[in-house]
């Protein structure tokens, strides 16, 4: 069972690497961009009696996360039926 | 009624629970076995990975972790959590795709080879069985301190529970049981967590409660939190740190390492559409955040509690009489977990961080040492207790501490069995098993698997705590980079996967032991497992990343300089990447 090629495969796979690719940049600018490395740039944000790095290192990562699957699962339903790959 | 009375109520009621659900799901295929035949729902199946995923690790010892570390120890919260966006989008959808039973056979099949099956097999076996051990190592102490039986005892009863639902019910049963232990452990968790942040800070959301302001001083919490520790010679709490390099990297290593996990892996498999992966990843980590977003603000209050319960008039007034210790530490005094010694024989409990910068205000004060050790881990047990709550919430705490262990036990327990079961006999020693023989097979896998993990849990190895890390590592260096690259590219050949996966084995493993002792024997390691003799500032719990760049690098090159991989397998790449028809690739 090849997947067939009625449909474009290369342009469903490019588009779901698009969609990835945007996606792990968040990710990655969440937790170890603001969380860490970039906390000093976040030091004169106070929240709370620290700053918003700390916060994005307890809580604004994992809230971004969860924002990021939801969001990727959403879109990779349209592109699927974009393209004709749905499951029925 | 008495505590041990509630407690047993609690204990005894849920595990009837557990024990009538396995007997309503039995499993009656290999299907029902190894991934409960593939009709679960997506949310189900979140709820069932929150459990399966959240250990004793996530449940006892991580607030304690927090508590102790601040803002350094973050890491295991972005770590144990940003995995999920990986699983998401790089393994979850095509695996489910792919639509066989265990994670092993994806790289047998991909790969088109016996022995990067074997190695993938070895890598589960290791990396799940270390990680059992904690989970009835932890089910233990919690038996032993809220039903003041014997840990041995605690443990057999947990094993002769687990034991029925899990080789009745395979999948099946452990899906459901695990999604009503869900239940149990996240209102354990967050009911005590509710409670204190209204006493602290008069907001009942404790994720809100830790940035909001501490009622008694009017200060935000966290800063009266870091003004008590650091009275008292502690390290500020919310303070940035100078290694990121390292942070990075283990935050890293815990990412990959979550998502290379098998047991996380096979809970995929068990919904019905590639669209129903990618959804239960989302909602498993919504499940997982319940827990891990009170999680920092059950640490930095009760760090706070256990502060003012020892200095009830502020730091600079003297700390309390022995004497006159709340009930609770009396009763963790018992299981040794909380231990004093009044070094300076004046019946007071002195609680400081006993540095060389503290020095001049101790002797000042006649402080002639630190003289109440807290273990960490009691953090969460004991907190309902600190906090002053009704009997029932304690008994709830119990019950929410053994479905946290029993219920990842359970889910490295198939993992386990259906790799013995699945890859060794069917996939290597005997091809031609029935149906009904492998279903035997897979259930005495799966007892005698119960049995090792009930003994290493009773007789833990002194390395137990160490091996989690190499559990992590191990995902993290060599299954993980394999999966993706089966998945990313159709370059990537037999030979490469092997090499990839034994070149990231190896660097990691090593190390790992240059620092822990070689196979952990103490005495047995190069250097002294402290900051200065790390590579650049790399900790050896850190390394498994450094380890996955070694298996991608070593499989990209050895693939290249070899031939590529058969035109069937160039196919099959092709066919796991599109949902369309996922259905009907389930059976064999």
């Amino acid at each position: 069972m090849s997947a067939g090629h009625s449909y474009d495969a290369v342009a469903y796979w490019k588009a779901n690497l698009r969609l990835i690719f945007g996606s792990l940049i968040v990710w990655a600018l969440v937790s170890y961009g603001f969380a860490i490395l970039l906390r000093p740039m976040l030091a004169g944000i106070p929240i709370g009696g620290t700053d918003l790095g700390f916060w994005f290192a307890q809580q604004g990562s994992i809230l971004t996360f969860i924002a990021l699957i939801f969001h990727y699962a959403w879109r990779m339903n349209k592109i699927d039926e974009k393209f004709g790959v749905h499951e029925e | 009624m008495s505590q041990f009375a509630i407690n047993l109520i609690f204990v005894g009621g849920s595990f009837l629970l557990y024990i009538g659900i396995a007997i309503w799901a039995k499993a009656g295929s290999t299907k029902d076995f190894y991934v409960a035949g593939g009709g679960v729902h997506p949310i189900t199946n979140g709820a069932a990975i929150g459990a399966d995923w959240m250990s004793a690790a996530s449940f006892i010892s991580m607030a304690g972790l927090i508590a102790a570390g601040g803002y350094a120890n973050s890491t295991f919260l972005m770590g144990w959590t940003g995995g999920y966006v990986l699983l998401a989008m790089l393994l979850a959808p095509y695996l489910r795709k792919f639509g066989k039973f265990t994670v092993p056979e994806f790289i047998g099949d991909r790969f088109y080879s016996k022995n990067a099956r074997l190695v993938a097999v070895i890598c589960l076996i290791v990396a799940s069985v270390t990680y059992v051990i904690g989970q009835m190592a932890g089910a233990g102490v919690a038996f032993s301190r809220f039903l003041e039986v014997d840990s041995t005892l605690g443990l057999i009863i947990a094993a002769v529970v687990v034991f029925m639902y899990a080789v009745m019910g395979g999948m099946k049963g452990i899906t459901y049981t695990q999604v009503a232990q869900y239940c149990v452990l996240i209102v354990a968790y967050t009911i005590p967590a509710v409670f204190i942040s209204l006493q602290l800070t008069g907001n009942p959301l404790p994720p809100l409660g830790l940035f909001s302001t501490h009622v008694d001083s009017g200060l935000p919490i966290l800063d009266k939190l870091n003004q008590v520790i650091m009275d008292l010679g502690f390290n500020s709490y919310t303070a940035d740190i100078d290694n990121k390099l390292n942070m990075v990297l283990f935050t890293l290593t815990l990412m990959i390492g979550t998502a290379g996990l098998p047991h996380v892996i096979i809970r995929f498999f068990t919904v019905p559409k590639v669209a129903d992966a990618r959804w239960s990843a989302g909602w498993a980590l919504v499940f997982i955040a319940l827990l891990y977003l009170t999680a920092p603000a059950v640490a930095s209050m009760a760090r706070l509690n256990l502060m003012t319960t020892i200095y009830p008039d502020g730091t600079s007034a003297a700390p309390i009489q022995y004497d006159e210790r709340p009930q609770w530490i009396r009763e963790w005094e018992v299981t040794g977990l909380i231990q004093y010694t009044d070094k300076n024989e004046d019946g007071r409990i002195q609680l400081y961080n006993d540095v060389p910068s503290f020095e001049q205000e101790a002797d000042r004060r006649g402080w002639e040492g630190n003289e109440l050790v807290v273990n960490r881990d009691i953090l969460v047990l004991a907190n309902p207790e600190i906090a002053n709550l009704p009997g029932w919430v304690i008994g709830l705490i119990a019950a929410g501490g053994l479905a946290a262990a029993l219920s990842t036990a359970a889910g490295l327990l198939l993992a386990i069995s259906s790799a013995v079961s699945h890859d060794l006999i069917k996939g290597s020693i005997n091809p031609n098993i029935s149906e009904k023989g492998e279903l035997l097979a897979a259930r005495i896998s799966m007892a005698v698997a119960i049995v090792v993990a009930t003994y290493l849990g009773a007789n833990p190895p002194g390395f137990a705590a160490q091996v989690v890390a190499l559990a992590f590592g191990i995902a993290a260096a060599s299954l993980f980079p394999t999966l993706m690259m089966g998945i990313f590219s159709k370059r990537v050949n037999n030979k490469g996967a092997v090499a990839g996966m034994l070149a990231g084995l190896a660097f990691t493993l090593s190390y790992i032991f240059v620092y822990k002792g070689w196979l952990f024997i103490p005495g047995t390691n190069n250097l002294p497992d402290t900051p200065e003799n790390w590579v650049m500032g790399i900790s050896p719990l850190s390394i498994g990343a450094v380890g996955a760049v070694v298996n991608f690098a070593v499989a990209f090159i050895v693939s290249n300089a070899t031939e590529e991989p058969p035109v069937e397998i160039q196919e099959l790449v092709e066919s796991v990447r599109y949902p369309r028809g996922s259905g009907q690739a389930q059976d064999h």
